[in-house]
């Protein structure tokens, strides 16, 4: 069933406190991480990694490459998880299909025009319907920005629900694009409207505007899972996507998922890096661990 | 009023403290104490290969002829700022006339390498003869990032000598300066700033050569390492370049020039051509 809009339930203007925010966020990043449990850490990243290409010169040769990748990180270093998924664009999800088999590695195809998301609802449904017939475990939508900043909620908000209803057994990640919306508040008011109309994630970006995940928007976005959560029992899970790019960011925003949501979050079931460079970052830190060495990139695979 | 100068170490075009917020003393001849150094760390190093790994690929794609005139730049800012090498050098110990003289054969020798810039690969490529339809050249390309463990003593012209020969052939460097005499270093990382160099192409760092070298001697990307007499060490971090086939080089006339300071740190790429034949007199080559 189609969910409707229902201002009331949401709208009660819920604004953020940027300075506060931003406190709370900078001591995220004081903690201390070391040795077996950086080490540790640094395994989670790597298991919570959407693998992402998204580019027009994506081919399927690219594509096949990645979803190797995806499974076979490191083979120097045994032991290492896979990541969790890779993201690719709707016409590449049958290749991708193919090439990871029976892995356990997940596939996440973007949808509904992605990046801009400026067409049609009928094409947003039918590019759904077609990543989901294809394979995709998952879908990463994006909201109308647009019609967002000029105020029409109701528009956005039926439309995820109709996309979510086109997804079937598919996870829905609603992307808010939070470099497009401007403020906190905003990304408070976007969060919840996406979570309400059944977004499984939200996700913070498509990796093609910036400013992208900073981590007081993922921040933000966390605390409107948990007023959710503590509301109503219900978990969603939260991606930050876009210029997470190293390991020690990755830490700093795993530390805010357990401060902020609990132990219950630190699992790729409920929480994502989406990310092409992060991997080969925490790959690089891990060998440092274990080998003693500063490493170089031309001892691991090109992503 | 006399202000003691806080010298800081050059990463990536800019001036950090050392990440540590470690310091030491630096004194003349009769104890007095002239400045505060940076005492970098590991991780500093790391910070600064970074850089200069960042930095190889404009600096090694930029023209020879381009490389020339921005060593020639440099040669002309120390110029310029003679008198302040000269100062601290006489500062460190060594007598008035001495300073004069290393610091005019410094500038000399950025000269030097600023004209071997766009002629050393000339000397040193070759085309080859072989007994097949091939043309086959062999053409030198930088080798990367260089770690260099700055001489003790000359502390200016030793630098000169082992930095510049490495970028005038395209290559980026990590310095560690040297250790009890570094204040030409940072204030050479000065004249660099203002030279037209991209940052990220020379990094210097000071502190303790024992804590310095064998992290650049360990670290994974970086692509050769240049030293001159460290003795019983030079034993360990040859051990440590094995790690990634480091290319180890430890002069004994690092003060000097030539020709083979640029080479040495230049690979040999040696390219098969195909083609009908080269060289007779049939030939349309």
């Amino acid at each position: 069933m189609i969910k409707s809009f229902d201002p009331h339930s949401m709208l009660s203007k819920i604004s953020v406190d940027k300075v506060g925010v931003e406190e709370r966020v900078a001591r995220f990043q004081t903690r201390s991480i070391k040795n077996e449990s950086k080490l540790q850490g640094l395994k989670m990243v790597l298991n919570m990694i959407d693998l992402t290409t998204l580019e027009g010169k994506d081919t399927p040769g690219k594509v096949q490459q990645m979803c190797y990748k995806a499974q076979h990180l490191h083979d120097v270093e045994p032991g290492l998880p896979t990541v969790a998924a890779v993201c690719v664009y709707p016409s590449m999800v049958g290749v991708a299909k193919k090439a990871l088999g029976n892995s356990n590695v997940k596939i996440a195809s973007v949808s509904t025009a992605f990046p801009s998301g400026q067409s049609t609802r009928d094409i947003k449904i039918s590019d759904t319907q077609f990543a989901v017939d294809q394979g995709a475990d998952e879908i990463d939508m994006v909201i109308s920005r647009g019609k967002f900043l000029a105020g029409e909620y109701a528009f956005v908000f039926d439309e995820i629900a109709a996309i979510k209803e086109a997804c079937g057994k598919a996870r829905l990640k609603v992307i808010l694009e939070t470099g497009e919306l401007s403020t906190l508040d905003n990304v408070r008011l976007a969060s919840d409207i996406a979570i309400h109309a059944g977004a499984d994630f939200i996700k913070t970006s498509t990796g093609k505007i910036q400013p992208a995940a900073t981590m007081q928007v993922t921040y933000t976005m966390l605390m409107a899972i948990k007023d959710h959560y503590d509301r109503t029992g219900i978990m969603v899970g939260m991606k930050p996507a876009g210029g997470i790019s190293t390991s020690k960011l990755a830490l700093h925003n795993l530390v805010m998922v357990k401060e902020v949501l609990g132990n219950a979050w630190l699992s790729n079931e409920w929480f994502r890096f989406g990310a092409s460079s992060l991997a080969n970052d925490v790959l690089m830190q891990i060998m440092k661990s274990t080998t003693g060495l500063y490493q170089s990139s031309d001892y691991f695979s090109i992503d | 009023m006399n202000i003691l100068k806080t010298y800081k170490i050059y990463i990536g075009g800019a001036f950090p403290r050392t990440e540590s917020g470690r310091y030491y003393p630096i004194t003349d001849s009769k104890g007095n104490t002239l400045a505060n150094v940076c005492l970098s760390s590991r991780k500093d190093v790391r910070n600064a290969v970074v850089a200069a790994r960042k930095a190889f690929g404009g600096w090694s794609e930029k023209t020879a002829f381009n490389r020339g005139q921005i060593l020639y730049r440099i040669a002309e800012m120390l110029d310029g700022r003679k008198a302040q090498f000269i100062d601290e050098l006489v500062l460190q110990g060594i007598s008035k006339s001495k300073a004069e003289k290393e610091v005019q054969q410094s500038v000399d020798r950025l000269v030097y390498y600023a004209g071997w810039a766009d002629k050393y690969q000339q000397i040193a490529s070759s085309v080859n003869p072989v007994s097949s339809s091939h043309f086959n050249f062999s053409a030198l390309e930088p080798m990367g990032v260089i770690g260099v463990i700055a001489p003790q003593e000359n502390s200016l012209l030793g630098l000169i000598s082992s930095v510049i020969p490495a970028i005038c052939g395209g290559n980026t460097v990590v310095v560690a300066a040297s250790e009890n005499h570094p204040l030409c270093a940072v204030t050479f990382a000065e004249v660099l700033h203002s030279s037209d160099v991209p940052g990220g192409v020379v990094n210097i760092l000071t502190g303790k050569i024992a804590e310095l070298a064998p992290a650049l001697a360990g670290h994974m990307d970086i692509n050769a390492l240049v030293s001159s007499g460290l003795g019983e060490l030079q034993r360990t971090l040859a051990l440590s370049c094995v790690e990634n086939l480091k290319r180890n080089f430890s002069y004994s006339n690092s003060d000097q020039q030539g020709l083979n300071f640029i080479t040495d740190l230049q690979e040999v790429k040696t390219t098969w051509h195909p083609i009908e034949s080269i060289g007779g007199a049939t030939s349309s080559y």
